[in-house]
This record gives structure tokens, sequence and C-alpha cells, in this order.
């Protein structure tokens, strides 16, 4: 183990290291300050003579007389095992309930290698989370990806806890689960909350927690997301598990990460962020799948502040190029005092087709979907319009349409915070909905589901167009 | 031989690299990593590695490699899936046996050891030119690939029977130097392949996608941007383009994008069946998968690979497709390298040098004749996927690939989010190669194709101005006949620009059908016009049950288009009771 104590330069998160020599890049480092004090850092830059080392932590107290740095040989490693399970971290992997250290049954480099493309496995397995607008509109699947983007006042938290609570498969057997959380840079409130609803739930004892508060370092926070994921990793590939993943507050994470930039005077990219961000965010969300024969899953759930409401504010923004779709939370539904308030028309789930349909929900989801999706939007369109003409100038039809909006969000969108909607209940009350509008106005379900599942919620319709059939036979006679 | 003397990230430094050359390939530490020089000072070589750095010391040693950046061609390249500078996904998988991308892994692209059966062509003593086909290998049930002559010269030898790629096929006599032929050939991909001839496209690439073939039609060797905010169904338009266009080869490249994409494409186009031929899409496929969390700089080296590859069935005679998604990714990753080469950047951070880059990409694409005495044609088409941040064009890359390709088709999220699939916005988008085509769609579909093209754009033109008045005094204050023309708008958005791709039937249209469902929906509005002329109430019209059958046009299968070819019967008889009653 080599150790120096040539520090030249301190400039915020950075330390400059000269004369040393045999130093990799990303290279784990210890510092001891004068004091005794112990910190962690790693090498972002390894030239002959110099190192640039990062440091976990706050740079106060290091000087460039007394400090000893002592460069380990290794990249960052995590020792991980199932007696993790139940546990809480810190945002290096330390111990943070007072309890010992667990025995490591393996060691993890938390960078962890990219996944072959080759022997990835498609999701296929639909996840219900009881919440209709995610079950029913943006299907979420084992292995996938799928943020929430929020913003701040938004019950964000209430949700992710209720889809932790509340997501099961469908399939009878009884497969094992676990939740890893990483909390990054969220407050001891928040963090709280998360932690009470856990042991509410006895989802504890089944989850892994790495927690770094707002008053922890930031720097920090690059670690915290990829402990948890190495951890999820190991307990889905080599445990068999199936690993929820829920990581708040992503837009933290991107912060310390322009922090960085900012620190080695990186040239900036889009709104200060540096240029790589979209790659090193990837090297995050990607981390998420399913395998060639493996059992377990990795599932991601991240929650993500969009900056001023602004999804095309370069977080969101790279996030969602990245991940597979986005639940998005919107103000005024809250307003509307709505919850969950998921605006649906921006959300997607890209995966939803491979976990909907015959033997995996119902065969007429997609068409249902759509449906709705169509007609809520139209219905959306109509308001601004009955804002300024009025509703009497509109025809019947837009009319039924701007009464089907008002109902969807009052039903459909809406729903209690322990309400666990089956997947039928949910396609159920979705065509309960479309009942309100014209037969002819449902062009994207398919004829044969109108009849199977659509019809016993139009009676009335029927009857009615039976009467109006036969009447018009009757003139025909005459 | 050098030795490192700093890393930072995928871009490292070394010295006493003398005599080594620009984008020359070279081995770095003691790994061997694979690496590119993109800048030399003195004796000092800036390398991009392609391979991830982390624990590299300074004091390794690089190692020059005396080539350029290359792919293997040969027998052997179909159903296969590499990564971003042709390492083989599948057969890393097998060598290393882990879920993942373990670095400095060697496997050759293609499998040296594995026989094909080599048929001739020419025979021995026969004069040959450069390109010629000496002769054939059945590669997949699809594709007859051809050995081609690599110079000029009399052919000494050549020979049927099984052979390796690395086994001489044939033996070629120029300037009295005697030359073996391998199947196997060394392509630096930076340079574009020769061809004899540039020529103009004739031929629609058809893609099956009713808004595409009728509005904005791609001709084979075109070129076809694709700039849409996330969401807005990119990638599901990439891939209906790749399962479904009547190219005879695709190369399909996931440039920094999902993992996921990637899989899916590798388990659906094995199942996925060739209209025409019955045989699994996947026999007709190249992919090239460099997700986004791997190495960015293999990223940037992996739309060459895939292009040039493109070029060499190009050269067969073959008509290819090309699919980039996305070449925002590929030039982020030009981005991330100019930057840490600390280069001036020039427009939001993109290096100079962007411009240049991605013309030189789009201008591999065409329709060619290549070498050889034979008349031989092939063609690439490049269709590009962009991803402007924030879905605003008005960004360097989507710029500077509208000022190079013919074809743009907008996507716009706000027809995603009322699931107006595919979501083009038919005002914006363009084809410069309508007038091109026409000849062939007057020809090969029907003689009124561009007439009802023209009629439905100048329809769904009118609709926009009206909406805005809609916007301000509603709909019903509009004249009868301006209404008519939102209802018809209206069946043309709804029953023929919406295409739903995972509908069974709906997923692909044929020419006919297209041409059909188009010409039945206008054949109604002009019936409905000539109907309110002789003062029959609109409510009437628009009651008429047949206005539903043109929303079930969709479902119609193929097989049974008669049924699309009599609704102008229906449409006649419906209209002639109408007016009587």
């Amino acid at each position: 183990m080599k150790e120096y104590k040539t520090i030249t330069q301190i400039a915020g998160p950075l330390v400059f290291v000269s004369e040393v020599s045999d130093v990799g890049y990303n290279e784990i480092v210890e510092v001891l300050l004068p004091t005794g004090e112990k910190r962690m850092g790693q090498v972002l830059e390894a030239a002959k003579g110099t190192a640039v080392v990062q440091i976990f932590g706050p740079t106060a107290g290091i000087n460039t007389t007394g400090t000893r740095v002592r460069f380990l040989g290794e990249t960052m490693h995590l020792g991980v095992s199932p007696d993790m399970l139940g546990r809480s971290f810190d945002g290096l992997g330390r111990p943070r309930d007072g309890k010992p250290p667990v025995t490591a049954e393996k060691r993890l480099d938390v960078n962890g290698s990219a996944l072959n493309p080759f022997m990835r496995d498609t999701p296929s397995d639909f996840i219900q989370t009881g919440i209709s607008t995610i079950d029913g509109l943006n299907t979420l699947v084992r292995g996938q990806k799928l943020p929430i983007f929020t913003a701040s006042g938004l019950p964000h938290s209430q949700l992710a806890v209720q889809i932790a609570r509340q997501a099961k498969t469908v399939s009878k057997q009884k497969e094992p689960f676990a939740v890893v959380f990483a909390a990054v840079g969220i407050t001891h409130e928040e963090s709280s909350f998360f932690m009470r609803e856990f042991q509410r739930s006895g989802a504890l004892e089944r989850a892994v927690l790495f927690l770094n508060l707002a008053d922890d370092p930031s720097v920090e926070r690059i670690i915290t997301p990829r402990l948890a994921l190495t951890t999820a990793e190991y307990l889905a590939y080599e445990k068999d598990m199936h690993v929820l993943v829920i990581i708040t507050d992503m837009t933290n994470y991107c912060e310390a990460l322009r922090e960085i930039a900012a620190a080695r005077e990186e040239v900036p990219g889009r709104r200060g962020y540096p240029g790589y961000m979209y790659t090193d965010l990837s090297s995050i969300y990607e981390r998420a799948g399913r395998v060639k024969g493996k059992k377990g899953t990795v599932t991601q759930l991240g929650i993500l502040s969009m900056p001023g409401d602004d999804i095309t504010h370069p977080i969101p923004d790279l996030t969602g190029y990245i991940t597979e779709g986005q639940i998005v939370l919107g103000r005024d539904l809250h307003r509307k005092n709505l919850y969950p308030p998921v605006d649906v028309l921006p959300c997607l789930s890209r995966l939803m087709n491979l976990g909907i349909g015959k033997e995996r929900t119902r065969e007429d989801h997609r068409g249902v979907a759509d449906q709705l999706y169509a007609g809520y939007a139209t219905g959306r369109d109509l308001r601004s319009l009955a804002a300024v003409v009025g509703q009497e100038a509109l025809s019947e039809t837009d009319r039924q349409y701007l009464a089907f909006a008002d109902r969807f969000e009052q039903r459909f969108i809406k729903q209690g915070a322990s309400e666990d909607r089956s997947i039928e209940q949910t396609l159920d009350l979705g065509w309960e909905l479309l009942a309100g509008l014209p037969e002819s106005e449902l062009k994207r379900v398919k004829k044969e589901h109108i009849e199977k599942y659509g019809r016993k919620f139009r009676k009335d319709e029927k009857k009615a167009e039976k009467k109006e059939e036969s009447s018009e036979k009757k003139e025909e006679k005459k | 031989m050098g030795k490192l003397i700093r890393i930072s990230g995928p871009v490292v430094e070394a010295e006493d690299m003398a005599g080594a050359a620009m984008y020359e390939v070279v081995k770095v530490g003691k790994e061997g990593l694979m690496g590119e020089i993109i800048k030399i000072v003195e004796d000092r070589a800036i390398i991009q590695v392609y391979e991830d750095t982390s624990g590299i010391k300074p004091g390794e040693p690089v190692e020059g490699t005396g080539l350029p950046l290359s792919v293997e061609l040969g027998p052997g390249l179909l159903t296969s899936i590499y990564d971003g500078i042709q390492r083989p996904l599948e057969a890393i998988a097998k060598e290393t046996d882990s879920l993942f991308l373990p670095r400095g892994v060697r496997v050759a692209p293609l499998d040296h050891k594995k026989k094909w059966e080599f048929k001739a062509v020419k025979k021995s003593g026969e004069k040959v030119r450069r390109g010629d086909v000496l002769g054939t290998v059945q590669e997949t049930d699809l594709i007859l690939h051809k050995v081609l002559a690599p110079r000029d010269g009399t052919l000494k030898s050549i020979s049927s029977g099984k052979f390796t790629i690395e086994d001489a096929v044939a033996v070629i006599e120029e300037d009295g130097k005697r030359h073996d032929v391998t199947m196997l050939v060394r392509q630096p991909v930076r340079r574009a392949r020769e061809c004899a001839e540039k020529l103009d496209p004739t031929l629609p690439l058809v893609t099956g996608q009713r808004v595409v073939d009728m509005f904005f039609p791609i001709a084979k060797g075109g070129t076809c941007a694709i700039p849409g905010p996330f969401g807005s169904g990119k990638t599901v338009t990439q891939h209906q383009f790749a399962k479904w266009s009547d190219t005879q080869l695709v190369v399909y490249i996931g440039c920094g994008e999902r993992g996921n994409e990637m899989t899916e494409v590798l388990t659906e186009f094995p199942h996925l069946v060739d209209p025409k031929s019955g045989k699994p899409l996947m026999q007709r496929t190249i992919l090239i998968a460099n997700t986004s969390n791997m190495p960015v700089a293999a990223r940037e080296a992996s739309i060459y690979t895939g292009i040039t590859i493109a070029e060499y069935y190009r050269d067969m005679g073959y008509d290819v497709a090309l699919m980039a998604d996305s070449t925002s990714r590929w030039a982020e990753a030009m981005r991330e390298i100019g930057g840490r080469l600390e280069e001036m950047p020039g427009e939001e951070g993109y290096p100079a040098y962007l411009a240049r880059r991605l013309a030189e990409f789009y201008e591999r694409a065409g329709r060619v004749r290549t070498l050889g005495s034979d008349e031989r044609y092939g063609s690439i088409t490049i269709i590009g996927a962009v991803s402007p941040p924030g879905g605003d064009i008005n960004e360097p890359v989507s710029q500077n690939t509208l000022r190079v390709t013919k074809v743009y088709l907008a996507l716009e999220a706000a027809l995603a989010q009322r699931r107006h699939f595919p979501a083009f916005n038919w005002l914006r988008s363009y084809s410069l190669y309508t007038e091109l085509l026409d000849t062939w769609f007057t020809q090969s579909v029907s003689a009124d194709w561009p007439k009802l093209r023209a009629e439905a754009m100048a329809l769904l033109q009118k609709e926009s101005e009206l909406q805005e008045i809609v916007q301000l005094v509603g709909p019903d204050a509009l004249p009868e006949k301006e209404q008519l023309v939102l209802a018809t708008t209206r069946s043309l958005r709804e029953d023929f620009l919406q295409q739903s791709a995972f509908h069974d039937i709906d997923t692909y249209s044929s020419m006919r059908k297209q041409y059909l469902m188009l010409r039945n929906i206008l054949a109604t509005h002009a019936r409905a016009e000539a109907a309110l002329d002789i003062g029959v109430q609109l409510k009437r019209v628009l009651a008429m049950p047949i206005r539903e059958n043109l929303g079930r046009m969709k479902e119609v299968p193929e097989s049974r288009l008669s049924q699309l070819e009599g609704m102008q019967g229906e449409i006649d008889k419906a209209f002639d009771e109408l007016g009587r009653k």
C-alpha cells in the first residue's frame, strides 16, 4: 500500500497529489487527516507523477502538510451478503443502524460492468401495482426502469411507497422479492417517512437501505445509487430474488455530478451539467433488467424532481431518453385534490406491450388503454374550447367527451392511498367510463372486445339502438 | 511501443509514440485494451479507448498495430449481434460465460473455423475485374453471399467446395504476381467503399406505414431523418421499418440506446416472418448494439462499423436499409471525446467538425452501380433517428442532419400524448422524393396516386386553418361544407394516418391497401359534398353507417382487399339512397 504526504492543491471536492507512482484510474483512496479522521476518495485522473482525487465528503480540515493519502490499489468495491436484508447503511455503505458490519460473502465492483445485450432477456412479467393509471395505461413489467417525474410539493413519496407495498405479479407462485432503497440527498423527514411506511407494511425486513441525507456529503451521492444497484444485482442474479430498486431523488445525484464537473473546470454542457451526463446516467439506469438463465430481476423506480416543473430540463430530458418510459405527476391534478396526481398524457411505458394482453393481463388491455387515452386527450382539448365558446356551442358528442374527461379524472385517476385495484377492476372501470361515449367513437377497441367486455356497461344504449332500428324498419315497411 | 502518461476516462495519453499514425489502432495497457489514436502532439499520442479504463496506470505499455480501425467482412455476418467495434456479443457471452461484458476479451467477429459451401461462378483462366463475382455462398436462406474479386487480373485457379473464410478459394494473377483470394475481407471503416457510379434513386422503399408511403415516401438509396422527443415513437418507427420495409437486408445500429430495445429485436425478429419468402426476418438482419452504458468511444465507432457492413452487401447488389438509433448519441460521443481533448467547442459544446461528420455519414447512402464488369446495382437507405434535447429541433444535430437528409419525418410529443401513432406531424414532415417516385407510384399502384395525395394534403392543410377559427367561435359557427371538411380530415387522421404497430393486421399496409383506403375516404368526401350541394343536411350525412365502415378498413386483412375495392360501390349506393329520401 502506497502512502503519500504530497498534496499540492485542494479545490472544492478535489485534491491534487503529486510525486505519486503506480496509481490507477478510478482507484479508491483513503485520506488520513492530521486529526486522525479518515475520508474516502476516488482517482479521477491518473497522470505521470500526479493524481487528481475526488473526496467523498467535505474537504474541510485537509491540508498540504500533515494529511496522508493512501492509494488502495482497487476500484470501489462493496461487500455483499444476503444478511444485508433488513439493514440500513450510509451513502458509502457503512452500517447506519448501529449494528456491526455484515460479513461479506462477495466483494463486487460498485461501478458494475455493462450487461452483454445478448444476455438480456425480454422483460414480460406484468407487475400489478394496484394503481389504475399505472396498471391500465402505463403497465410496469419486471426488469423495467420506470422513473416517476415529479416536482416539489407533490406526493411522489406516497406513490412510491404505495407501489412498493402493493406490487405483485399475477402468478400464483410465491417468489422471493426484495426492496433496495437508496436515498440520495433527501431530507430526514422524507427518509423517516419511507422508514415508517416500510416498517408498517412489514417490508423493512425484506429491504436494504442506503441513506445519504441532505446534510451528508454531496459527493457521496455519486456512489450511493451504485451501491444500491450492486446490491440489487447481487440479490437478483445470484440469489434469485425479484428486486425493486427505489432511488430518490435522482435530481440530487445530477447536482452532485455538476458540482464535481465544475470543480474540475470541465467544459459545461446544457445548464452547466457535464456533457457526459447522459452516459453517466445510463450507467445507473441500464442496470435494470432480466437476464438469460437467472430467475431474479432488477426493476428500477427512480424518483426525479423536475426543476421548475419543466420536463425539458436536462435532467428529466436525458432520463426520459434512457429509461423505458416515465410516470409524470401533475400539479394541476394535485390542486384538484386528486391522488395519485398522475398526469397520464405525458406518461409512457415502453415495455407495456410485452407485459399485457391475453394470458398476461387481458386481451382487450391495449385497446382499452388506447381508447381511454384518446378519449381523455380529446376531452382535455375540448375543455379549453368550451372555456372560450361555452358548452352549448359544442356538439352532443363533444359534450360527452367533456363529461368523460371529468369522470376519468374523478374515478380512474383518483384512488385511495391504500386502494389496491386488480387489473380486472381497472379494465372494467375503463369500459364503464367508455360507456359514456357513443359506440361509433370507439375506434381503438376491437369490435369483438366491445361485445365481450364493454357491452354489459352499455345496456341501455343497446336497447335504444334496437328500438331505433325497429322503428326504421317500420318506416321502411310503410 | 509507448508508455501511458495520463488516464482520465475514455481518453488516455501516451508518450514515446513517434511513428504512430493518426487513426491507427493501438493496444492499451497490460490487458491490451483496444484504442484508436485521435491526436498526435510531437511524440505523444492521444488515444480513445474502446473499453473501460478503470485501474489502468501511467507507465503501462501502448502498442501500435499499424492498422486503421477495420471490420471483418465475409459470410457469417448475418443474424449476428455486434458491439460498436464489431465484437461478437453472442460469442463473447459463450466464451466468458458471464452476464456482463468483461474488458480485454478478444473474440474474432466472424467464425474463422466454420466451413462454408463455396460455389465458383468464374472459371480458372478467365480475366476478372475488381468487383466481379467470383463465387457464391448461401449465407442464410434469404441471402446469397457473393464473393467479389478484390483486384483486376487473371484467375489462375478457383475451386468450389467447403472452405473456411481464411482459406484461399481462388488465386488472381496481376502484373505477374499471384494473390490468394479468401472470403474474409478486412475493411477500414472510416472510409467509404468504392463504387462505379452513384445514381439517382427511382424506387420507393415500401415501408407498409401509410403516412410514410403515401405522403412522405422514402427512396431506396435515400436518406431520412426522424427527430423527436423521448416517447414520441422513434424506436417503434425504426423497428417497424426494419420489420416491414421491402429491403433485402437490414443493418440496425443501436447507438447509445437502451439494452432492452436490442433484446426486443433479438427475441422478436427470429419469430417474425418475411412476408415474401416466409423465412425469419432475422436472416436478413445484422445488429450493432452499443447500448448507452457501453464505452462511449465504441459508440462513436458503431456508426462506421454499421455503414461499412452495409456497403459490403450493397456491393453484392443488394438493397440495404440502415437504421441508426440514435445519431444524437453518436454526436454526443463525439462531443464527449472532443471535450476530453479540450478542443475548442462549436455550437452547444459539439465539436466544430460535427456537420462534416454527419454529412459524410449520410453521403454513404445512395443507389449505386457497383464495381465489376456485370451490371449490378445496390443501394443503402439511411434512416437516422435524432433525439433533440427537449424535443426542440433548433439544435446542432437536428439542424445539421436536416441539411443533408431528403426526408424529414417530424415526430411530435403532442400527437404521441393523444396516442396518435405514428406521431408524425403531417404538416411539418416532408419528402423531397415524391416527384422522383411518382412515376413508380403511377405505374405500379394507380394513376391517380399523386392526385389523391394532393387532395388529402390540401384537406389536412385546410383543417389546420379551420381549427384556428373553431378555437375562437366553436365548430357550429362554420358553414356545413367546412364542417364536412373537419369530419373528413378527422377520418383521414384516425382511419388513415393512425396506424397501430401492435395490431396484427394494421401493423403493415400494402401499397394497394393504402391506395384503396385513401380512395374510399376521399370518395366519401366527394359524394358528401355533392349531397350537401343538393340540400341534404350535414347531420344526416354524418350519421350514415358507411362512415363507420371507413374506420374499420384498417382491420381488413391483405387477403381480403376485395372488400375495400367493393366499398366504392357501397358508398355510391348509400349516397344515392340518401339523395332519394
